[in-house]
């Protein structure tokens, strides 16, 4: 019975005991010597899990009565967070030793944050999802002032975790009263007891107070307001790492709640789901606008990425989950891809983030400006590129469902933020003369920009079908709404 | 006799008193960090009022955890907010304002 508990939750066990050995090998050896090392021996075992879990997982698997589960709904998430996490980790290597920032811990809370996210993913109990959360939380906490010597850095990190803090007191206040007015804090105890059509008031409060919570984990609007200064704060590495996994992580535990707890009264969260992806497309596309630093820049884009991300999750059916899936994945390949750029971008050996800075930059490095203008057309959605389907799948499950004025909230949305990623690629091409970026040579950034950028400007050619992930996450949407 | 609605005002109210001390705040930061576990208690006496009323101990499991977590992310609080304080020389909540926003 536990052995085969045990064998259900291997990878996240494996991880952890990792994390622990890996960070006291390092306090007792090299220190922050051996952190290079460390780093690069992470991320492939983190990519290797990866592989590992993508390619050994099979059905549906409950351990310890239904709290972690693991299916292909999960499986879709942990491949995508576990490889994005190893692609930051190899990419923010070089900047971060650069610059004096590498510290062994770095890798070890960036595991033990996956940990923490692989636990959400499958949580299949109030209290699983709570430990998942925080050992995720916590962990970004510490990351994001991770620079000790620096006032925005430290700022960022107490920014982000009083709200954070305030979203997990929510989270749980929620949690509590679906507890109580469910009697049992079990995803399979949660459906049975909130019924069909509509649920007692008590079980909605507690719903609405667990949305609120999660719409701050993924920076929906009005809960984003961490977003842009925690961006900007943080280290660009660990900015790469937040608008990545954990954002993954945070959307799919978010269909998790409201599909296996709250499954059976889909119109009690519909409205409230659809009103946080509406604000936050609006604001993400408008408040960017006015930005001049990219990194505050890409905050505004996640914030309106999430939601689109959020609409396939308001459409409530299957296909809408496989929408919801389907755009993560785009985006977290566009944003692996995005900072690997903004990793590279630097003058006179000190990094820069100001968009000022890419007047012209096409003269200099051709190959690199083709790669981030197709990066920012993704990002727009301009058809045929892969952001375009994306956004096309979201719309779609949107119409489906009957949330066409959603839809078309949407549509108007991406036209009118497809005008600060296009102010990027004018700059590029057509800027005024001036000073420009050095030249950057890093392979490993380079290599993942022109990566990202081929996947992003070939996978959606007839014969790739976007790589295969359309079928993928159909058995994983399918996987939730058994 | 005092019933479960009892506990459950008193919880409510205590959680509101931690959610206005945040936002109405304008102080220290460290007041932040003890509304912050004024909710999380707010929480946890809602829980095991509704463990005792149900006759579960699922909950009162769960208050366990919630107290573990909320030590560890004390901790974490307090250790960024000693490290904003050496750079910042300040925890008064207005001058957390380097970035806009």
């Amino acid at each position: 019975m536990i052995s085969a508990d045990l064998n259900i939750i291997l990878p996240e066990i494996f991880l952890a005991v990792y994390a622990m050995l890996a960070l006291i090998g390092a306090v007792y050896t090299g220190k922050d010597g051996l952190a290079p090392l460390l780093t690069w021996v992470t991320a492939a075992v983190l990519a290797a899990v990866g592989v590992w879990i993508g390619m050994n997982g099979e059905g549906t698997n409950l351990a310890f009565n239904g709290m972690f589960q693991d299916d292909g709904f999960a499986r879709f998430a942990k491949v995508v967070i576990l490889i994005s996490a190893a692609a930051v980790l190899i990419m923010s290597q070089e900047y971060m030793q650069r610059r004096g920032l590498l510290r062994f811990e770095y890798p070890v809370l960036v595991v033990l944050a996956v940990v923490g996210m692989m636990m959400m993913v499958s949580a299949g109990d109030l209290m699983a999802l709570y430990m998942g959360l925080e050992l995720q939380s916590l962990s970004l906490y510490v990351i994001a002032s991770l620079r000790r010597d620096s006032v925005k850095s430290t700022e960022a990190g107490m920014k982000y975790f009083v709200l954070g803090a305030l979203s997990s007191g929510l989270l749980l206040y929620g949690s509590s009263l679906v507890y109580g007015f469910a009697g049992t804090t079990n995803f399979a105890g949660i459906i049975q007891a909130a019924g069909e059509g509509h649920t007692s008031l008590g079980l909605l409060f507690g719903l609405t107070f667990i949305v609120s919570g999660l719409a701050f984990k993924v920076s929906a609007v009005p809960f984003h307001m961490w977003t842009p200064d925690v961006y900007e704060g943080a280290p660009t590495p660990i900015t790469a790492f937040f608008a990545t996994a954990p954002k993954m992580a945070a959307m799919a535990l978010f269909a998790r709640v409201v599909h296996d707890a709250f499954g059976g009264v889909v119109g009690d969260w519909q409205q409230i789901i659809a009103a946080l992806s509406l604000l936050s497309m609006f604001l993400g596309a408008v408040a960017a606008i006015g930005q001049t630093d990219i990194k505050r820049l890409m905050a505004y884009s996640s914030i309106a990425h999430m939601g689109y991300a959020l609409m396939g999750l308001a459409a409530g059916t299957a296909f809408g989950v496989q929408a919801m899936l389907i755009y993560m994945a785009i985006y977290v390949t566009m944003n692996v891809g995005t900072f690997a750029f903004i990793l590279s971008m630097s003058r006179d050996g000190q990094p820069v983030t100001t968009i000022d800075t890419l007047h012209m930059y096409s003269k200099r490095e051709p190959g690199k400006a083709l790669a981030v203008l197709i990066l920012m057309f993704s990002l727009a959605g301009v058809p045929p590129l892969v952001g375009f389907f994306g956004k096309f799948y979201v719309l779609r499950a949107a119409y489906d469902a009957g949330l066409a004025w959603l839809a078309i909230a949407g549509v108007i949305a991406s036209v009118i933020g497809a005008f600060y990623y296009l102010r990027i690629v004018f700059y590029m091409y057509f800027g005024d003369e001036g000073e420009t970026l050095d030249k950057d040579r890093n392979p490993v950034l380079y290599g993942m920009l022109m990566a990202s950028a081929a996947i992003i400007g070939l996978a959606w050619l007839p014969g790739l079908n976007l790589l295969g992930v359309e079928a993928i996450a159909e058995t994983a949407a399918a996987a939730l709404l058994n | 006799m005092i019933g479960l609605e009892h506990y459950l005002t008193v919880a409510a109210t205590l959680f509101v008193i931690g959610i206005f001390g945040l936002f109405l705040n304008r102080k220290n930061v460290i007041i932040l960090l003890m509304s912050i576990e004024l909710m999380l208690l707010a929480v946890n006496i809602n829980l095991v009022a509704f463990s005792s009323f149900l006759g579960d101990l699922v909950g009162q499991v769960f208050t366990l955890f919630v107290l573990t977590v909320a030590a560890a992310e004390a901790a974490i609080g307090l250790a960024i907010l000693v490290s904003f304080f050496r750079n910042r020389g300040t925890i008064a909540v207005e001058d957390v304002n380097v970035m806009k926003g």
